[in-house]
């Protein structure tokens, strides 16, 4: 073979791979994008879902008024909220107010007996899980791209081309808290969210 | 042991390392005695040291192989489902509502288009999935595994099950299929060659007399058609054992992939331990199809035993082996509590 088709060879395999290279980084940003609104999905869903809820529950709970008035507040803020910031902030209420919710419904066996009450319930987890697992997945997409994007030589052309990192989801500390149930009868203040 | 400091990332990357040498290695021994058959019956052979001729036999099994699972590729989830006679999962009762509702939470967490659900009329609980790539996929669950299994159970079997589906593995067993088909189909011919023909060397001969230039192109057909018969002897029995070895790989790796969904060694731990507890087989699974459930469904092949020839020829680990890895990676993540995604149920201590 001739020097000059081994050269033209080379040029077409390095061009190629720049390509794949390129278009694979385009794939994993999309998917980040993606992941970022699939969480706003879920996030959505769960507004729709609380009113419904508290309806169901108020008619048993009636000692939990607390209880239900942190979630409807929360998530009147976090429909409203202005910015991303304060966005963000209302929903980790609304987690944290959710899970006393859900805990102290287990105080009620009266609760157990009503078919609505019951799927609402299961509708309420499943969302509470999906919306985790978007943040799993977006933070999972996160990592990918961001290896991509640093690992040689992919680098080079995400550098060229200007891929960005993304920023990982941050869960705040009462999202991670399990809450604290108080099993006093006739309910009482649930201890405030940690700030 | 290694897997003891890895963590799931570690192990699903170490998995796909190992399927992709088992492969490597599956090939191999397809092209040797497809080759070796095209050398000996056919007109491949080297010549003044370049090789000539058409491997006419060899293409002639792979595409055997190759037409063989197409049709399993696209007919594919349906045939195996109407096997089993499942039907459509519907949310007629709150646990097919919560299994519906894992689904689609295990979908999220594997990044992936949301399966259809089915159901197998069948008190042993277990699951499979199917599906040529994730958007053509299915999972079925028995009616069994709905009704013993709580939602954090649920979620590691599933995930486990989608994990099949997204490491394409239902597309990577079928393709050793076609190189298992075309090795033994090579070996038969070999078998019907010797018969007709009486014997390798002759045979050898046989096409090969116009190129034989020198004296000692006939030793070396001799050697290479005694090669070829051990070899046709030898491979389907390997691989056979290769590709059990391959499936193996892959479930310990979507075990792996279904802690990497959930997070939660625990969930897919407690599931196993459970299955473990439960003795009867699956009504509607047959050789064909054991494969694909989560925990081998026939009679007397409880992957209970762990001895090394038990274990050759098994398309699972030993049940023990893989509660063990689990447990590894439950206690390299310190046993803590998993992450408040996997709110598995409503929390309370009781999961």
């Amino acid at each position: 073979m001739s020097a000059s088709l081994v050269v033209l060879i080379i040029a077409i395999a390095i061009v190629g791979w720049a390509v794949l290279g390129y278009n694979g980084l385009v794939s994993l940003r999309n998917q980040v994008q993606n992941a970022w609104r699939q969480i706003d999905v879920q996030l959505r869903r769960r507004h729709d879902l609380i009113p419904n809820l508290v309806e169901a529950v108020k008619g048993y709970m009636q000692f939990e008024r607390d209880t239900l008035t942190q979630v409807v507040e929360a998530r009147a803020k976090a429909i409203s909220a202005p910015d991303q910031a304060s966005r963000m902030a209302a929903e980790n209420q609304l987690t944290g107010g959710l899970g006393r919710l859900l805990a102290v419904m287990e105080n009620y066996p009266q609760l157990k007996s009503d078919q609505n009450v019951l799927k609402l319930q299961e509708e309420l987890t499943t969302t509470e899980n999906q919306i985790a697992f978007s943040r799993q997945a977006y933070n999972d997409s996160v990592m990918q791209l961001n290896t991509r994007i640093e690992s040689f030589p992919t680098n080079l052309i995400a550098n060229n081309f200007g891929f960005k990192h993304a920023e990982y989801f941050q869960g705040a500390p009462e999202d991670q808290a399990v809450p604290k149930v108080d099993l006093a009868m006739g309910g009482g203040t649930p201890p405030p969210p940690r700030a | 042991m290694a897997a003891a400091r890895s963590d799931f990332w570690q192990l699903e990357r170490r998995n796909r390392r190992e399927t992709a040498m088992l492969v490597v290695v599956f090939v191999a021994l397809f092209t040797a005695l497809g080759l070796g058959l095209d050398f000996v019956f056919h007109d491949l052979a080297i010549v003044d040291g370049s090789l000539t001729g058409f491997p006419l036999l060899t293409l002639i099994a792979l595409g055997f192989g190759i037409f063989q699972s197409l049709l399993s590729y696209y007919g594919g989830a349906s045939l195996v489902l109407a096997s089993v006679q499942a039907r459509a999962l519907a949310p007629d009762t709150p646990q097919h509502q919560m299994v519906l509702d894992v689904v689609r939470e295990m979908a999220l967490a594997a990044r992936m288009p949301v399966p259809r659900a089915y159901l197998m009329n069948d008190p042993s609980p277990n699951a499979f999935a199917t599906g040529r790539d994730p958007e053509h996929s299915v999972v079925c669950v028995t009616q069994g595994l709905v009704d013993t299994m709580d939602r954090e159970e649920v979620q590691g079997v599933l995930g486990h099950e989608m994990a099949h589906v997204r490491d394409y593995d239902i597309r990577t067993m079928m393709m050793i299929a076609v190189l298992v088909a075309g090795i033994a189909m090579l070996a038969d011919f070999v078998y019907r060659s010797m018969w007709y023909t009486g014997g390798v060397g002759g045979g050898g001969g046989r096409s090969r007399g116009g190129r034989d230039d020198d004296g000692s192109g006939g030793n070396a057909g001799a050697l290479i058609g005694i090669l070829v018969v051990v070899l046709a002897v030898l491979a389907p029995f390997f691989a056979q054992l290769l590709a059990m070895a391959v499936s193996r790989e892959r479930e310990y790796l979507a075990d792996a992939a279904s802690v990497e969904f959930t997070r939660n060694p625990r969930a897919l731990l407690r599931a196993l331990e459970r299955i473990a507890e439960t003795e009867s087989p699956l009504r509607n699974a047959s050789r064909g199809t054991a494969h694909m459930f989560i925990v081998n469904p026939l009679q007397g092949a409880r992957d209970d035993d762990e001895g090394f020839f038990a274990n050759l020829f098994s398309t699972h680990p030993p049940l023990g082996r893989r509660i063990e890895r689990l447990r590894a990676l439950l206690n390299e993540a310190g046993g803590e509590a998993p992450p408040a995604g996997a709110a598995a149920a409503t929390p309370t201590p009781r999961r």
